[in-house]
């Protein structure tokens, strides 16, 4: 575990080497006042709840969760650093582990910036914040399964573009899979078992499962077994690339 | 030591080596020579451990790189084509993580660097973010991470490559000053270079061994004495044949 934290301090000392991870993070705070309180109405509801706020979180993280990862490993393979690290004396999962730590740690310090939202809703009513901090922890995991997906893809990409795009769609694809969408496309001729199998697959279900309040253990272990799956896909595609 | 055996590297119908095997003692200091393309840099990254070889096997040290590679890493220092590095660190910052790595620790750690930054004079630049620095002083601090744990044994993929000559006699001196009882590799295709600091030179063309003695011995193979002559017979010898073939 040792390597595992000397990686992820690294990468993330990277993120904040450039005014880039400043950028992100503000456009990250400020979008997701926007969502909330102008898409989502929060003044308009009258409720002392961050609904309107978690609501939007999918889709700015399906936006830039990617940006997060997408440099991970093609930056590396890119400028060929990556081999100077694959030949240190540290196992691949460690260097895969900490690049998603250091990622996930990056997002979670943009989360918690947007604090204030939370001291607004605080101060004009009386929310309920266990729900609060179940959903903040829903989000986080969610963007975790995002940035693991991405850690993967961006091991098999040398451009980061190409990582960003090919993650966003391949996210996007997780998320719609709980949607009315996909699922009526399913509904029409495929046994519901089968409906019922997509429709779990897809992050949206459960995230707002978590948001209401509940933190449901089958819920979280959805997420944390989706970024297990995609880290241990990503140390594949890196074993892949050296010719094993 | 270190030990390849019948070690080959194909990519679909194309052998960047095929079947190459040497055995290098402490105390060697071997020059893989041959023209670009000749699989070179391909032969160190299995002797790194970067690319699995197709079939054949390295051991470093009597450590498997296929089955002990964090044991057979710990004992080498190795210096990738091109000196790659993280250009928004510093070498401060670099050698220090490199140090964390290697598990350096205490006062040992700190005299280690700063010995290591004065046998390749980086602390001019010592608080300069990499991407910013020189062709040579990039190659100076991959030097550096190379030689920081004080291996056993030393990879070094062209350290001299795009080097004015300045600082290349300098990266010689200091391979001159690195060998002893130590194993060093480097890979390279200026013959002068070979001459310079090499007790042996092992030729590789097309992905064989086509040559491997001492560059003496090498250099009084052709009539002319000089190591080029005999470089081009080997290396061009066989492209000749196959030209030759098709006719």
């Amino acid at each position: 575990m040792r390597h595992v934290w000397i990686i992820a301090r690294r990468e993330l000392r990277a993120y904040f080497a450039t005014p880039v991870a400043y950028v992100f993070i503000v456009i990250f705070v400020a979008l997701s006042g926007v969502f909330t309180f102008y898409l989502g109405n929060f003044f308009e509801r009258e409720q002392a709840d961050l609904t309107p706020f978690f609501g939007f979180h999918p889709w700015l993280h399906l936006v830039l969760a990617p940006a997060v990862s997408m440099r991970l490993w093609a930056e590396e393979r890119q400028s060929g650093s990556v081999e100077l690290l694959m030949c240190l004396p540290i196992a691949a999962w460690q260097a895969v582990l900490g690049k998603f730590l250091a990622a996930w740690c990056f997002i979670a310090a943009a989360l918690a910036l947007t604090f204030p939202t939370w001291i607004t809703v605080n101060y004009l009513g009386d929310p309920d914040n266990g729900v609060i901090l179940a959903a903040y922890c829903g989000s986080l995991l969610m963007a975790g399964a995002y940035l693991a997906i991405g850690a993967c893809i961006s091991a098999a990409c040398r451009s980061q573009v190409v990582a960003f795009v090919t993650t966003m769609v391949v996210c996007f694809a997780f998320l719609l899979a709980g949607f009315p969408l996909v699922l009526d496309a399913f509904a029409g001729w495929a046994p519901q078992t089968l409906v019922d199998i997509v429709g779990s697959l897809g992050f949206l279900t459960h995230f707002n499962a978590i948001s209401k309040g509940v933190l449901d253990a089958r819920d979280v272990l959805y997420f944390l077994l989706v970024i297990a799956a995609f880290l241990y896909a990503n140390a594949i595609v890196l074993d892949l690339g050296r010719g094993n | 030591m270190i030990r390849a055996d019948s070690l080959s590297k194909h990519y679909g119908a194309i052998k960047a080596v095929d079947g190459i095997s040497f055995g290098i003692e402490p105390g060697e200091v071997v020059g893989l020579l041959g023209p670009n393309g000749a699989g070179k840099t391909t032969t160190m990254r299995m002797c790194a451990g970067y690319l699995a070889p197709t079939s054949g096997s390295v051991k470093v040290h009597g450590f498997d790189l296929a089955t002990h590679t964090l044991a057979a890493r710990k004992t080498f220092g190795y210096l990738p084509e091109g000196a790659p590095l993280w250009g928004e660190m510093t070498p401060r910052a670099f050698l220090d993580f490199i140090a964390d790595i290697r598990g350096l620790r205490g006062a040992a750690r700190a005299a280690r660097i700063g010995e290591v930054a004065e046998l390749l004079q980086l602390h001019s630049v010592f608080d300069q973010r990499i991407e910013t620095l020189s062709k040579g002083f990039r190659r100076r601090v991959g030097l550096a991470q190379a030689i920081l744990h004080d291996p056993q044994a030393l990879l070094l993929d062209e350290p001299t490559d795009g080097l004015d000559p300045n600082q290349k006699h300098e990266v010689r001196e200091l391979i001159r000053g690195m060998s002893g009882d130590k194993i060093v590799v480097i890979s390279t295709h200026i013959l002068e270079e070979v001459e310079a600091v090499c007790s042996r030179a092992i030729i590789i063309a097309a992905g064989r061994i086509v040559a491997d003695d001492t560059p003496a011995a090498l250099a009084a193979r052709s009539p002319s004495g000089r190591l080029d002559h005999v470089f081009r017979s080997v290396t061009t010898g066989q492209e000749r044949g196959a030209v030759g073939e098709e006719r």
